[in-house]
């Protein structure tokens, strides 16, 4: 029997890397990330993880740990926030471009100066281009369905890349809410032992990641970019196998609210997500035609996804609790891209909200929404960028 | 081990590696793999050895190496000994082989670390005092006086006191070596394999190309270092420190060979002044006195972590 517990999201995410029977882990206390670290110190302690645990003395080296530890034939898990993931930012690189199956809690948050600890995507999505999955989880049951999923995806051979679980700082990390956690047996025959594409061996010496001439490094580029396309199609079929297990799917890549026929889909990610679901029951309730749908993973970005979910749609208006200086947000950006193809495709407003952990609650986005219906019936986005509640 | 003879006739470091001619640390690196044997893993950040492995799809290590990041030597040795003994593959041994720029600057953090922690694998620094891979610049080894690209007229401060700095950290084992003394580097690797826990060497490594002078005088260079007294051989065991021959010799500051014999023979010291000379005698005499004191157990305490 499936367990049910109630706890926070950090310590569900701990409970997950021992479910995955992880025998390394590596870590460096960063706040809001540092209860993930602490639970998997005490699950070691009492000896219910059979994990060595490095307590390093930084996350660059948390990470080097682990992809090296991977790289032995064991499968790892680190997690981390902020400004201990762009410390990584270099390993993160690394462990890609070494095709090791690292998995990562990274708890997102803003990045300084000046100092916040609350919750903001800027951390996570700012490493967009390293080569990682990258999954953003919307509950607690989420984050620990996820990190067994993104095991399983990361250590198929048609992939071997490593994966960010994301899940925002406070609203998720320190919230308790009740999680299903399954039996063991039940996990491990869905998730098998560790398999790496390749380990150091004293029986098969090579040497690894070496010095690389122009003729050979833009194929090695090319086959992350496949592993990446794979990890595409393997995502929601992961998702689905996980539903017959275990009873919960998540949608794949995008998770849908109500799209089927509405004029206008608010596009969120994360945990904004609960919000616009409530935000679209009220406006549906007032008659308006209005769905929404959350980005799960963003790396693969789901193009194909973006671009169905927009035909018959008027308008899509993007949530970013992100920023790109000097542009828009991320996730603007992209749906604009993902949408370059589609013919007579719908309008695209993009709306900055709640950076630094400013709260954004279904009243918000059921504002956002009014104003982009406003400017699908006007025919003209007025703000192609609209920073949501910014004091004058 | 006896004689040079003694030594095992395989080679973990291949034909064909890319190390400059008269190359210090392809030199060692060579007596390192044949001290060790083949059950070993190496880990290798940005280096020469980046370059002398040869390049993809070739190698010139016959024992499994990762290539890992400048500065992550320690963190990458650290997750391999975890992942090893969770194997229960605990009779390999992992060796960290790093330059003085990824040990003493960008490096000493992750060094630390592993030290601290206790991890238990043999750290090399080979050190041929400056960042020679990127052409020789400046790095916290490079010993005063000398010349690189970024220190034009010479360098101002003095070489960092690493195998000191990791004594600090309480580990069992530090040492330091030389290219041109193989039987003692040798030992001193056997030594380290048989002690669990951090073992730190610091390899003082000659460059022909950095060092401007002519490859074939490499181990001359290496000699020069240690009879002069600027280099000293010398071990510590569990805080016991202790002189090595030929340094062990070198106590009376009479036996030592004037400096002037080692910078003259090297480009990067041709800027030197008479006064340049004469403070470094004094700080050769200050170290000298130390070691002294250290070796000879009269030191505040008998060792260096303490009452044994």
């Amino acid at each position: 029997m499936a367990q049910m517990i109630i706890d926070t999201a950090n310590h569900i995410a701990g409970y997950a890397a021992k479910a995955a029977r992880v025998k390394v882990v590596a870590a460096y206390p960063i706040t809001p990330q540092t209860t993930i670290v602490e639970k998997i110190a005490d699950f070691v302690e009492a000896g219910q993880m059979d994990a060595e645990y490095i307590r390093v003395e930084s996350e660059h080296s948390a990470m080097v740990a682990c992809m090296s530890a991977a790289a032995t034939g064991v499968r790892t898990f680190t997690a981390t926030s902020a400004h201990g993931l762009a410390l990584m930012h270099e390993a993160l690189h690394w462990a890609s471009g070494s095709r090791l199956p690292v998995v990562m809690a990274v708890v997102n948050r803003a990045m300084g100066a000046p100092w916040s600890i609350w919750p903001d995507l800027s951390d996570s999505l700012s490493q967009r281009d390293t080569g990682w999955i990258q999954f953003y989880c919307a509950d607690n049951q989420e984050v620990f369905d996820t990190i067994i999923q993104a095991y399983k995806l990361c250590e198929d051979e048609k992939v071997f890349l490593p994966a960010m679980v994301c899940l925002e700082g406070f609203i998720l990390s320190h919230t308790y809410a009740p999680v299903s956690i399954p039996d063991q047996d039940k996990i491990d025959m869905f998730l098998p032992e560790y398999k790496s594409g390749w380990t150091l061996d004293v029986n098969r010496p090579y040497s690894h990641a070496s010095l690389v001439a122009p003729e050979w490094y833009m194929e090695f580029r090319y086959m992350i970019q496949e592993a990446m396309e794979n990890a595409k199609r393997l995502i929601p079929q992961i998702d689905k196998e996980y539903a017959k297990h275990f009873g919960r799917e998540y949608g794949g890549l995008v998770e849908k609210y109500r799209c089927e026929d509405a004029d206008l889909i608010m596009l969120t990610m994360g945990t904004m997500a609960g919000d616009a679901k409530l935000a679209v029951d009220t406006l549906r309730q007032q008659g308006q035609k209005v769905g929404s749908a959350r980005v799960r993973v963003y790396r693969p970005y789901p193009v194909e996804e973006i671009a169905n979910l927009a035909t018959n749609v008027q308008m899509i208006s993007t949530i970013d609790r992100h920023i790109s200086f000097g542009m828009e947000g991320f996730l603007a950006s992209e749906t604009k891209a993902a949408l370059f193809d589609v013919e007579d495709g719908p309008m695209v407003a993009g709306f900055i909200a709640g950076l630094g952990g400013r709260d954004v609650t279904s009243k918000t986005i059921e504002r956002m929404a009014k104003k982009s219906m406003k400017w699908m019936q006007a025919g003209r986005v007025e703000k192609v960028t609209e920073w949501v509640d910014l004091k004058e | 081990m006896a004689t040079i003879k003694d030594l095992p006739k395989e080679e973990y470091l291949l034909k064909g590696h890319a190390a400059c001619a008269g190359c210090g640390p392809a030199v060692s690196l060579r007596l390192l793999f044949k001290a060790l044997g083949n059950r070993v893993m190496m880990v290798v950040p940005a280096c020469c050895t980046t370059v002398i492995q040869g390049p993809y799809p070739y190698t010139s290590s016959a024992v499994p190496l990762e290539n890992v990041l400048f500065e992550s030597t320690g963190a990458a040795a650290s997750g391999i000994v975890a992942a090893l003994k969770k194997r229960n593959l605990e009779d390999i041994t992992v060796v960290g082989w790093a330059g003085d720029g990824g040990t003493v600057d960008i490096g000493i953090q992750a060094l630390s670390g592993a030290a601290e922690r206790g991890t238990n694998f043999i750290y090399i620094c080979y050190d041929n005092e400056a960042y020679g891979n990127t052409g020789m610049q400046r790095s916290g080894a490079t010993p005063y006086g000398s010349w690189t690209t970024t220190t034009p007229s010479g360098k101002k401060e003095r070489k960092k006191d690493m195998p000191l700095i990791m004594a600090a950290h309480r580990i069992p084992y530090v040492a330091t070596a030389c290219t041109s003394y193989p039987l003692d580097f040798v030992n001193k690797l056997r030594k380290a394999k048989e002690i669990k826990g951090t073992k730190y060497i610091h390899l003082l490594t000659p460059c022909p190309t950095g060092w401007r002078y002519d490859t074939s005088k490499t181990i001359e260079m290496g000699r020069l270092a240690v009879q002069t007294g600027l280099w000293v051989l010398y071990e510590i065991e569990n805080g016991k420190f202790k002189l090595n021959s030929p340094s062990d010799r070198l106590v009376d500051k009479a036996k030592r060979k004037p400096i002037q014999e080692y910078f003259a023979l090297q480009g990067r010291f041709r800027a030197m002044s008479e006064q340049d000379i004469e403070k470094i005698y004094k700080w050769i005499d200050e170290d000298w006195e130390q070691y002294r004191k250290l070796a000879s157990g009269s030191a505040p305490e008998l060792t260096l972590y303490g009452k044994p």
